[in-house]
């Protein structure tokens, strides 16, 4: 509750601080300053919760252990995220506080989806982070194709908000409560067909905004028309709050009738593993090539939904950072180069070779190569997939996907290794950037090594 | 604790040499020496009694940080404590391009292999099985040939898919018996033999094919010639001596035992392919101009008639296989060597173009001439002693088609005489049409091939050490 408020407060102060303080490095500043303070109002909430859930509202929130570290971590990658592309946001526009202030209300929505538990407090916590990505995608308004961006997620997500709205309503209608915990209804063998209806339009909506396939057509046109440094965020911070709020309905509030939902849901991620996974092989750009991996990571993290068990829990947390910290990384990266295209990278080892190092440690990650957090991630929600006993076709099939991605991660490791050309740096590399990077790195690799540390926080 | 010193020092001087620039090949050449002596120590130790050592890694998976060293594991070990520092020696007065990156990630693939053959745990051993390949891509990929970036790349995407499906099946087996120690070898095994044969025989496949794209196996064979052509020979030779051990190696420790009904099943069908690998390979061998892409070739014929001997389940032919696996090792880093002092003399590799060695270069002559041999399986050399076992427990195979199956593969063998002597003959004898008189071995060229032809001929003539090392082994491997 600390952090919902606190994250709440520090946007406003965050906003009045672009009225009094003209300049934009201040402003960064002060807001990375303020995030930080955030992460320890999030250690001190978690360090004082006890075994026993919180509940807030009547009911309406019901704050445990699992989303407290879930919002810890996420804030956690948030900063680490706000340091290393910091001055990348300040390029992007005039409003620079506004855009911080966004993404803090958007951690605002990340706190109230890891810990509600009414239906209400679901959209609530949706429709908070949903807003400001509207804005950030089209922050940069000379350039067309980020005010296309922006109109296109607007449109498109409030259809889904829509289709989310009626879900949650046929749900009433079926339960008379709006709250997951109290679904009796589903110890009972009588389903109506109103509860079922509602059950899969809310898997549209929330498949919608975490780009599964086939409600993914908005993701590759808005992550690439978005200003990178926004893009970087949405992808992965913001993806793994509605993650956690989707694992969290399907498990906690339909996880009785799991048989009844899981085939349409495994449809789902094959189609998803498959459309992300073979449409990114013949991009051109990295960034666009992101944005198609970001479908195909999702489609590894619904493995998490699939599963309903307490691996599955775990794996979700590690899979979260692990994707986000590497994913972040790389974005921090491309955005030091002039050129997105895979060409832009030729070369790049001889150039710096810092910076090709961290990079490769990345792809490393997200392709699932051991000794990286990536690996473990992917490991832990397959074991999840597993020990459910039924989904052992889709995870070979996923597995096989996790090939075809090694084929588009890896020519990002052959245009910097292996290509001789000279890629144009925007910005030179400072001691700083530098430092957050190795970072950035290191974090992955002890995920990778022991991803106890992060389990250990559950 | 000394086992993971010998993963331990090539990783630390690795990240050494990544840091010494010119003085790697210093770094790299002391390093291995070091872990020479590392392994010497663990065979002889490993010769009465296995050793082992473990400590936990991520409890809440069940996984361990655990290697256990056997007699197997530990002549596959001296294998690579051997090799890399002939690597080493025979490349001293060779200038490479980046030293420091170079002599690094050779290091670290030394440490990846000796990961692989020392895990004994499902997990760790992953870890090291894909670990090894890292450093061997880069490897391959800024140092090798004109073609280098698809060709690595496309062994790289051969062996990461068959990796990802074993993957599925090390999970599977781990989830079969959940506990602190899941993923220990006793585990797995205990877990893959409580399943029914039905379940078995798809875990052998998911398990087996990882393995056969690193033995190489036919149809899975694809990748190997064309990466062994375009790679650097240091890297070649780490390829074709140690990586392709990982393969036959992984089948012994976690495949035969893990699923033995999937394996009787599917074993009938594993020999008609490795035999048709046998010939298949040969026949290919025989054609080729090429130096390098003929030993690659022969390589796989060797490997067909390993693994036909592997899954042949008699106790000789395993015994054999061990002792051949060494043999190989050490053979083709011979052949690999020449290759490249060849190619570094006059320039090409291939076989029309050469001729007159004996004349130009003669101790270059006897050294090649003694690794054919070997190569070939001749006896007095340690060649004929493994072949000879493998055949030996081929014969004694339970399958009603064993003499068939015998027969074929010795085909393979005569076959292998024909192409291995007419590269003799086409390089080493002959006029020295075109060929320019180039100076003889130097001295750390004379050191590298002194012990492998040492090692050939002195377990050609006395092969007891290697045998009884690897007896324990191979009884306690049979079912």
């Amino acid at each position: 509750m600390k952090a919902i408020i606190a994250s709440t407060v520090f946007g406003v102060i965050l906003m009045f601080t672009g009225l009094m303080v003209k300049e934009k490095r201040s402003v960064g500043t002060v807001a990375i300053l303020l995030l930080a303070l955030l992460l320890g109002v999030n250690i001190w909430e978690l360090s004082a919760a006890g075994n026993q859930p919180q509940t807030y509202f009547n009911n309406m929130l019901r704050i445990d252990r699992y989303g407290l570290w879930f919002n810890t971590l996420m804030t956690g990658c948030t900063l680490l995220y706000a340091m290393l592309v910091n001055k990348d946001i300040q390029r992007v526009g005039a409003h620079v506080a506004e855009y911080f202030a966004l993404i803090c209300f958007i951690l605002c929505g990340i706190y109230l989806l890891s810990s509600y538990s009414s239906m209400l407090m679901l959209f609530l916590g949706i429709e908070i982070l949903s807003i400001p990505q509207y804005i950030l995608a089209g922050s940069d308004k000379r350039n067309l194709k980020s005010s296309e961006a922006s109109l296109k997620y607007l449109l498109m997500g409030s259809f889904s908000t829509g289709i989310l709205l009626m879900g949650i309503t046929l749900l009433y209608g079926a339960t008379g409560t709006f709250n997951i915990i109290g679904f009796t209804f589903l110890q009972d063998d009588l389903l109506s067909p109103t509860a079922l209806a509602g059950i899969i339009f809310l898997m549209i909506a929330l498949g919608f905004k975490v780009s599964a396939a086939p409600m993914h057509m908005w993701t590759p046109d808005v992550y690439d028309g978005a200003p990178t440094p926004f893009t970087a965020f949405m992808a992965t911070v913001v993806k793994a709050g509605i993650f956690v709020a989707f694992m969290k309905l399907f498990s906690v509030g339909f996880g009785a009738l799991s048989n009844h939902w899981m085939l349409v849901l495994a449809i789902v991620t094959a189609a998803t593993l498959l459309v992300g996974n073979i449409t990114a092989v013949f991009q051109q750009s990295v960034k666009r090539m992101l944005a198609y991996s970001s479908i195909a990571q999702a489609g590894f993290m619904l493995f998490a939904i699939l599963a309903v068990n307490a691996t599955a829990w775990q794996g979700m947390i590690v899979y979260a950072v692990a994707y986000s910290v590497a994913t972040i990384g790389l974005f921090a990266v491309l955005l030091k180069l002039k050129d997105y295209t895979y060409d832009g990278f030729n070369g790049l080892a001889k150039k710096q070779p810092l910076l090709a190092g961290v990079t490769a440690i990345f792809i490393f990650s997200l392709a699932g190569i051991p000794l990286t957090g990536g690996f473990m991630a992917k490991y832990m929600v397959l074991q999840a997939a597993l020990e459910q006993g039924q989904l052992m076709w889709l995870v070979i099939f996923a597995l096989l996907m996790a090939a075809v991605s090694a084929y588009y991660y890896f020519r990002v490791i052959i245009a910097m290794y292996f290509k001789q050309g000279n890629p144009e740096l925007n910005s030179e590399v400072t001691g700083s950037d530098k430092l957050l990077l190795i970072v950035t790195g290191i974090i992955v690799l002890i995920l990778g090594i022991a991803p106890q540390v992060v389990i250990a926080g559950i | 604790m000394i086992l993971t010193l010998l993963i331990l020092v090539p990783i630390v001087a690795g990240i050494l040499s990544f840091l010494a620039k010119d003085s790697a090949k210093a770094v790299a050449l002391i390093s291995s020496i070091a872990t020479l002596g590392l392994t010497a120590y663990i065979s002889a130790a490993s010769y009465s009694q296995p050793m082992a050592w473990s400590m936990p890694w991520i409890p809440r998976l069940g996984a361990q940080l655990s290697l256990y060293s056997d007699g197997m594991a530990a002549m596959l070990c001296l294998l690579t404590g051997i090799v890399m520092p002939v690597i080493f020696i025979s490349n001293w007065n060779k200038e490479v391009e980046n030293p420091g990156s170079f002599y690094g990630l050779m290091l670290l693939a030394q440490a990846g292999i000796t990961g692989v053959f020392l895990a004994h745990d499902a997990l760790l051993f992953y870890f090291f099985w894909e670990l090894a390949l890292i450093p061997v891509y880069f490897l391959c990929s800024i140092w090798g040939g004109e073609k280098r970036i698809p060709v690595t790349f496309k062994f790289f995407v051969y062996t990461f898919v068959g990796s990802l499906l074993m993957l599925s099946a090390i999970i599977f087996l781990a989830l079969q018996n959940p506990g602190a120690n899941a993923y220990g070898w006793d585990s797995i095994v205990s877990a893959g033999m409580s399943l029914d044969p039905v379940t078995q025989q798809w875990l052998f496949w998911l398990i087996f094919i990882a393995f056969a794209i690193k033995m190489p196996i036919f149809p899975f064979h694809t990748w190997q010639p064309d990466t062994y052509e375009q790679s650097p020979t240091s890297v070649t030779i780490i390829l074709s001596a140690l990586m392709v051990k990982m393969g036959l190696f992984s089948v012994i420790r976690w495949l035969l035992p893990v699923v033995p009904e999937g394996v009787a099943i599917w074993s009938n069908t594993i020999i008609i392919l490795s035999i048709i690998g046998i010939i298949y390979a040969s026949c290919i061998a025989i054609v080729q101009t090429d130096m390098k892409r003929l030993i690659a070739y022969s390589s796989i014929a060797h490997m067909g008639l390993m693994s036909a001997a592997a899954f042949s389940q008699t106790s000789t032919g395993m015994h054999g296989l061990m002792v051949q696996m060494f043999n190989h090792g050490i053979n083709i880093t011979g052949m690999w060597l020449i290759v490249s002092m060849i190619e570094q003399r006059w320039g090409t590799r291939d076989m029309t173009k050469l001729g007159g060695m004996a004349i130009s270069a003669p101790k270059m002559a006897i050294a090649f001439v003694i690794i054919s041999f070997a190569n070939i399986g001749l006896p007095l050399t340690n060649g004929f002693v493994g072949e000879f076992m493998l055949f030996n427990g081929l014969f004694q195979s339970p399958s009603p088609y064993h003499i068939t199956y015998m027969v074929l593969a010795g085909l393979g063998v005569i076959l292998g005489a024909v192409y291995t002597l007419n590269m003799v003959q086409k390089t080493t004898y002959g006029n020295t049409v075109g060929m320019t008189i180039q100076k003889d071995l130097s001295v750390n060229e004379y050191v590298g091939l002194a012990v492998i032809i040492g090692i050939i001929l002195m377990l050609g003539v006395y092969p007891k050490p290697l045998l009884d090392m690897t007896a324990a082994a191979a009884g306690v491997m049979m079912p």
